[in-house]
């Protein structure tokens, strides 16, 4: 055998010695995890089904789960009504991860020094609580209710809404009211990722920096209502929702809101306006690969740029300016391997992107635009097996123009540049109990928004035990 | 050849023999062949919560699913399209999975590819040594179904009571009969027999939804249920008069049965519901 000069041949033998090992070791691992899968805490309780038959890996969803969530949480057998179920049951789970992470950010301006360096804290903490609630409440009618809350919170309604499905006998006609999840095939609220850089898409969520639009993003959950349709294996898929520009908000209070002794902001709920989200999408099976998709989606919305006050309380918004979010998405399937892959465009009026009241006639900087910028990622996905499945994910985030020609001084301003890579391994998938232990690194870049104007990095390292019941 | 080298031979040829049957096994339905040893990671996936590991129904949760679910080392299948006591086609379990069976746990699996489905009936069939030693069925004729009339409906009615079937269905229909509480599976599980009444639009029976699925429920039987197959006691026209007949006891389902029935003045029956369950 051919060495390369300069490795001592011991030394080789050494890298070889360990590789097997470290193979060995993980051959034995996957085949330790490669125990039969079951679970889902409330609809497994229900149907009997094993978890994995809805799900890739828990959360995310797979054809079958998708088919199920379509139908409004029914399998169309003619068991699906509260009617059919012991009267013990009670279709509920909690969800909660204890863990210990690591948050490290290389550039933060200190006090006391007034300068910047950076901060490395780490410790043993909790997630937020999830009290998780669906199902049916008749036959077609179906109903989900997610009061969450953070450590120390008070609780909040993540989502609370009434479905009626398959109108008129028609898969294609279901309606739902209330708060809920965008109909993002490629699911925040269903992804594997969970630490403090990598538990959220930033293309979901993204924001020029000194924009001054409410909306939080695709990825937030919307109080509206939405029509929504498939086919029969929920191959073809379409949604519209019409929802209103409170970024999820509940209530018709005008007042403030923000922390007790902080910055008080006014409450989006006066941001009465109507936002439109649409999407398809359209599935199509290739033969020894699985069932790839391909859809687009579009979010089309208005903000308001000042407010009527009334006692300096802000009861109304006015001068409203419109942004957008439109995109595309594919997923695609090789066996056991499945990559997400999304792109989105994202606009904002210029006065939203100034920071700047319509009502200001002098308040617009000479040359000001509307901010634009594009974004996407790629997430892949292995499933060893039901009970083990790794991740990763490149996204980015690139303004194309900035609002005005002092941020377009600095082109990169806002860039987002992440990664996360990361597994999760499913020792209990019980029918009435899932235990994840949930490994991850993720890693992020902005352009210049260190105080220093300088690039600013932040870390997440996390180990987690993702447990619902 | 050293003596660790042949023991290593020998291991390796009776491994094989013991693993080939069922890694070996195959399912065709139309252009689709399947194979078993992709069908297990899919059965890992999807089934194994009920049907069990060793596919004899005996899942983690199949002590709290009514009806039990399907045990695949008996081989006793409810839905084929071949004679009673025979083993179905691929074709019949492909659209069993595909289907899904109504009244039960057991939901339509259409959003699976069709190549996953067919691997998942190649591996089903690795659990019982009949699928070794006997081959299935043929496949039964259906006739082309002849016009419905008042006079197919009537002649439909006498052979209702002739054959008894309102013995386990009642005489409406409705799964009520006199023998109906003392039915039981093969399994002793308790069954209640199909109810008829209370169908809609939408409904389906437990292999299908289609005048041409009942006939063949009548000719093949539901293995391993009470319901006999009546191949060898009713020739096809009054078979397709019973179908006929069948579907008047679903007043709420349209149909020209229904149509019919209505004109001729006959009492539609009235739905019960719930339960409405049944073989």
């Amino acid at each position: 055998m051919q060495l390369r000069p300069g490795i001592p041949r011991k030394t080789i033998c050494f890298y070889s010695k360990s590789f097997l090992i470290l193979t060995l070791f993980l051959a034995s691992f996957v085949s330790l995890t490669s125990q039969p899968g079951y679970a889902i805490p409330a609809f497994a309780r229900k149907y009997g089904l094993p978890c994995s038959a809805c799900h890739i890996g828990w959360p995310i969803l797979n054809n079958f789960g998708l088919q199920f969530k379509d139908n409004g949480y029914q399998l169309g057998n003619d068991k699906d009504s509260p009617i059919y179920q012991n009267n013990a049951y009670f279709p509920i789970t909690f969800r909660v991860t204890p863990q210990w992470h690591l948050e490290n950010t290389n550039k933060v301006l200190i006090d006391q020094t007034g300068t910047e360096q950076g901060v490395t804290t780490h410790g043993f903490d909790l997630s937020g609580l999830d009290i998780w609630t669906a199902g049916t409440l008749s036959k077609n009618i179906s109903f989900q209710v997610l009061p969450s809350m953070g450590e120390g919170d008070t609780f909040h309604f993540e989502s609370a809404w009434v479905r009626f499905d398959n109108l008129l006998h028609s898969p294609w006609l279901n309606v739902k009211v209330g708060k809920f999840e965008l109909d993002n095939l490629l699911s925040e609220k269903r992804f594997l990722t969970l630490s403090g850089v990598g538990g959220a898409w930033f293309n979901y969520h993204f924001l020029p920096p000194g924009d001054s639009s409410g909306f939080g993003g695709i990825g937030d959950n919307q109080l509206g209502v939405e029509l929504a349709g498939h086919n029969q294996n929920s191959y073809t898929r379409y949604s519209i929702a019409l929802l209103s520009s409170v970024d999820g908000n509940p209530g018709l209070t005008t007042s403030l809101v923000g922390a007790p002794g902080g910055t008080l902001s006014p409450n989006p709920n006066t941001a009465r306006t109507y936002d439109v989200m649409v999407n398809v999408n359209q599935g199509f099976a290739v033969k020894g690969l699985g069932v790839q998709r391909i859809g687009a989606f579009g979010y089309f919305g208005q903000n308001p740029t000042y407010y009527l006050t009334s006692d300096g309380t802000p009861v109304k918004g006015q001068g409203n300016r419109s942004f957008s979010r439109v995109g595309a998405f594919g997923w695609w399937f090789i066996k056991d391997l499945d990559v997400e892959t999304f792109y989105m465009h994202g606009q904002d009026n210029v006065y939203l992107g100034n920071n700047v009241a319509v009502n200001d006639p002098n308040g617009l900087p000479p040359g000001a635009v509307g901010p634009t910028w594009n974004g996407g990622f790629v997430e892949a996905h292995y499933t060893v097996n039901p009970q083990f499945i790794f991740t990763g994910r490149y996204e980015l985030v690139h303004m194309s123009r900035q609002a005005n020609p002092d941020l377009a001084a600095t082109p990169s301003l806002g860039n987002v540049d992440s990664f996360t890579i990361g597994y999760r391994w499913y020792p209990i998938m019980l029918s009435r109990a899932g235990l994840a232990i949930h490994n991850e690194y993720s890693q992020s870049k902005m352009g210049n928004l260190a105080p220093s104007g300088t690039d600013l990095t932040n870390r997440s390292l996390m180990v987690g035990f993702d447990f619902d019941y | 050849m050293s003596l660790v080298s042949k023991r290593y031979l020998v291991s390796l040829v009776l491994s094989m023999a013991v693993a080939l049957p069922s890694w070996a096994q195959e399912a065709h339905a139309g252009d689709l062949t399947g194979h078993a040893a992709s069908g297990k990671k899919l059965y890992r996936r999807y089934c194994v919560g009920c049907h069990g590991p060793l596919g004899d129904g005996n899942g983690d949760n199949a002590q709290w699913i009514d009806p039990r679910p399907r045990d695949f080392v008996g081989a006793t299948f409810k839905c084929r399209s071949t004679p009673t006591g025979t083993l179905p086609t691929d074709q019949d379990l492909y659209n069993a999975i595909t289907r899904g069976f109504t009244n039960s746990n057991m939901p339509h699996w259409d959003a699976l590819p069709a190549q996953n489905r067919i691997d998942l009936v190649a591996y089903i069939k690795s659990f019982s040594p009949r699928w070794q030693s006997e081959k299935a069925g043929d496949t039964i004729k259906i006739p082309a179904e002849p016009a419905v009339t008042e006079q197919s409906i009537a002649h439909g009615g006498e052979l209702f009571q002739k054959m008894e079937c309102w013995k386990c269905h009642g005489q409406q229909g409705r799964g009520d009969g006199p023998s109906a509480p003392t039915l039981t599976d093969s399994k002793d599980q308790p069954i209640r027999p199909y109810n008829f009444a209370d169908a809609t639009d939408d409904s389906r029976f437990k292999c299908g939804s289609t005048n041409e699925d009942l006939y063949r429920i009548f000719m093949t039987g539901l293995d391993g249920t009470p319901m006999p197959s009546f191949a060898d006691v009713i020739q096809p026209n009054d078979a397709w008069d019973l179908v006929h007949y069948l579907r008047t006891l679903q007043p709420h389902r349209h149909s020209r049965e229904t149509e019919l029935s209505k004109k001729s003045g006959a009492k539609p029956a009235t739905p019960q519901k719930p339960p409405g369950n049944g073989y």
